[in-house]
């Protein structure tokens, strides 16, 4: 990491003056925030937001715990190196339009990232509290705080945006997604002309379609699609990269590059008996006919099968998204099965400490073999066998071992299945000549280049099923390789 | 965007519209079909792009209206627009020039999706012959449309109407039995294509089917559409519409089809 931005703000007199006017004991001993959060009881019967969102007070408090280290290993635990304190502290001296700058300078999606990232995991899990045995700081909620404020800032000023000078190259983005839409307001910024296609009849991939209202509400992510197109950049819905138009039809329409960035939008099943039985379903399709449709709310078209006996498969983030919609579409019991047991479960701490507090159950060490239905098709139960934790995997994790001769029934009568996804095959298997891993990636250079000279990629496409922040990392980094490439030969 | 510019009525039921979408009209290939929503609150729904007009920018679509959804489609006029329609997806049909005739099955609607796929196993050179079945002679569609494209037609009716008393599969028989039949194809009702694809095996004869399951984004996100064909998970979706008849669990499918039934005012395994 360069010392330009390891703390590149320390040194200002006035980051000097806040150090000092408080001792770091005193600093220190001031307790973590907490989030104001819906009562479980009452946001389980809506869609709103859990988390309410920190208070300027709150914010102010929470920024003046931080250190201001002289190296700040919260930036190192950053996958893509926001100048975390830079942006602390300027909420500490309450110039929130400036803490969002700097948030800017690095992350396409503050107030996505804010919410959805595994801060735990991240930037939080190397703040110096950890080592003082003290609750490290919330940057997550900082960030949150940041992103929401700046926006309400600029809706009501009604300022427009600077003018940006276009330099009439143009670029294709296949996916409007964290890493499609990261890259297209890089590329917008260093003034590139941007068309994002999606196939999909709403912009925002995943962020719209997989991450539920109560955790990533919709209008956060139109905030930043209206961002993005004052920059200029142009959305098609409705059209699929690979089908409606293909490689060469960009390449005729003048397009110099164009950025892959379509996902893993393909659901994994555990291929057992009795999985295709009405009523067991994968969480795309679940969150899909619920996010996107809005399914199971007044109005919608699109059906969705309330289930009173919900069983979730998978520990993961789209697990507990999966199992906390189905208590808020009603299921009396809505269960986790997970074959590990807790400490192993892959999924953000608050969505799992939300999940627990919403009735969620938790059945762990414990894999399903086998669904059964009745004489229309519907699964009506399943079987489930115990597990045990053995020697760790290939992924660091003590690997699940059956206890023989244990296998319990349970009554369902609804199944998601959310045990992983795979990158979406539609342009690795349209694009002659691309080079495709055998786990259906699409490879790439260090650059973000695939095999083909105008085509990057990034994002799940690249990586598998992965986070939002590492591919909004990677549209980033593509378009910082993909501009210098386009510019040298323009 | 996606206006309809000119709607005809083959029966009360089923729907003819033309649509404007020039970028999926360009790609389009026969086989191929689109996802529409009809209004804000629309469905996602899978239909057969009967015919696509480059120059004009228009598809076509056949509907026939067996549900909520459905029903919103057939009702709208000419100068409406649907408002989404995206595609052209799927795989497009196999086509090839066979020594001996292809035997073109259609089912009820189902004939809409199969006179692409009859229009361009005759321009690849075959010799094919077309049964059309249906209920009642209302429900036998495109049949002058079909003839232009086929060396003989054979109507079947299960109440005799129209054409000969009988299903879909005395008609077939009757071709086997008689001529040199290299390859079947038959779309309708899942009922339809499974007994036919039991015909057919009987006599050896290589058959492909294109299915109609519930499919919500259409790209191969979600296995709504899942099958099984030779014991194997296919997407429809992505994978298909066409399989090889005899290799698809048809139970399975239909099953799966009734899933949303009991929620919903809908017929779905027609």
């Amino acid at each position: 990491m360069s010392e330009a931005i390891k703390n590149s703000g320390r040194d200002a007199q006035w980051r000097i003056d806040l150090r000092n006017a408080m001792p770091a004991k005193e600093r220190a001993s001031i307790p973590r925030v907490t989030m104001p959060q819906l009562s479980p009881d009452y946001r389980i019967t809506c869609n709103e937001e859990v988390n309410c969102g920190l208070s300027e007070e709150m914010a102010v408090v929470e920024a003046t715990r931080c250190l201001d280290c002289p190296q700040p290993t919260c930036v190192e635990g950053c996958p893509v190196n926001i100048a975390i304190p830079d942006f602390i502290k300027n909420i500490q001296r309450r110039d929130i339009v400036e803490a969002g700058a700097v948030l800017r300078r690095t992350s396409a999606l503050p107030a996505v990232c804010g919410r959805v990232c595994p801060q735990e995991r991240q930037c939080e899990s190397r703040c110096i509290y950890n080592k003082m045995k003290k609750q490290p700081v919330a940057i997550g909620y900082l960030e949150r705080f940041a992103a929401d404020t700046c926006r309400e800032i600029e809706s009501t000023s009604g300022q427009k945006p600077a003018e940006r000078k276009s330099n009439g190259i143009r670029v294709a983005v296949a996916g409007s997604g964290p890493a499609g839409l990261s890259f297209a307001g890089s590329m917008a910024r260093k003034g590139f002309e941007v068309d994002v296609y999606e196939a999909l009849h709403e912009i925002g991939g995943v962020l719209k379609y997989g991450i539920p209202e109560f955790r990533l509400p919709n209008s956060v992510v139109d905030a930043e699609l209206d961002t993005l197109a004052s920059l200029g950049v142009r959305f098609h819905s409705n059209t699929v990269i690979g089908k409606t138009l293909g490689y060469d039809d960009l390449l005729n329409m003048g397009f110099k590059g164009i950025f892959v960035a379509s996902g893993a939008g393909l659901p994994r099943f555990m291929d057992i008996p009795g999985e295709n039985l009405s009523g067991v379903m994968s969480s795309n399709e679940y969150l899909t006919r619920i996010n996107l449709m809005g399914a199971g709310r007044p109005g919608s078209d699109t059906p969705v099968l309330h289930g009173e006996n919900v069983a979730v498969i998978g520990g993961g983030n789209t697990a507990m998204d999966s199992v906390r919609t189905a208590r808020r579409m009603g299921a009396k019991r809505a269960m986790i099965v997970y074959r590990r047991g807790m400490d192993e479960m892959p999924a953000r701490a608050e969505e799992i400490e939300h999940a627990l507090e919403e009735g969620v159950e938790f059945l762990t060490l414990c894999n399903p073999v086998r669904y059964e239905g009745d004489e229309r098709g519907r699964v009506q139960r399943m079987y489930v066998q115990r597990m045990e934790l053995g020697e760790p995997d290939s992924s660091g994790r003590r690997r699940p071992v059956p206890i023989e001769g244990t296998v319990d029934t349970i009554d369902v009568d609804q199944v998601i299945v959310s045990v992983g996804v795979s990158p979406n095959p539609l342009i690795p298997d349209n694009i002659p000549g691309l080079e495709v891993t055998s786990r259906g990636t699409i490879a790439v250079d260090e650059e973000h280049r695939s095999s083909i000279a105008t085509i990057f990629a990034g994002g799940d496409i690249v990586r598998g099923g992965a986070t939002v922040i590492l591919a909004m990392g990677d549209g980033r980094k593509a378009a910082e390789s993909m501009a210098a490439q386009l510019l040298e030969n323009a | 965007m996606y206006r309809i510019i000119e709607k005809t009525h083959f029966s009360e039921h089923v729907v003819k519209l033309l649509v404007e979408a020039p970028e999926v009209a360009r790609a389009r290939k026969p086989g191929h079909f689109v996802i529409v929503r009809c209004g804000e609150h629309g469905e996602r729904i899978p239909l057969t792009i009967a015919d696509a007009d480059v120059k004009a920018g228009t598809i076509t679509l056949v509907i026939q209206a067996v549900g909520d959804s459905t029903r919103k489609i057939c009702a709208l006029e000419a100068g409406d627009s649907l408002h989404d329609v995206v595609g052209p997806l799927g795989r497009p049909t196999a086509i090839q020039r066979h020594e001996g005739t292809v035997l073109c099955c259609g089912g009820g609607v189902g004939v809409a999706p199969l006179l692409p796929i009859i229009k361009a196993f005759k321009e690849a050179g075959n010799r094919v012959v077309s049964v059309l079945a249906a209920r009642n002679k209302d429900l036998i569609i495109l049949e002058k449309e079909v003839a232009a494209y086929s060396d003989e037609v054979i109507i079947m009716t299960d109440d005799g109407s129209a054409g000969r008393k009988g299903l879909v599969t005395a008609g077939a028989e009757e071709v086997i039995l008689r001529e040199n039949v290299s390859e079947c194809v038959a779309i309708g009702p899942a009922i339809m294509m499974k007994f036919v694809a039991l015909l057919t095996q009987k006599y050896n004869v290589p058959t492909i089917c294109s299915l109609n399951t519930i499919m919500v984004d259409g790209t191969g996100m979600c296995g709504a559409c899942r099958v099984t064909v030779g014991g194997k998970q296919r997407f429809v979706c992505v994978d298909g519409p066409e399989f090889d008849a005899h290799q698809v669990d048809f139970d399975e499918m239909m099953s799966r089809m009734r899933a949303y039934d009991s929620v919903r005012n809908t017929k779905a395994s027609k």
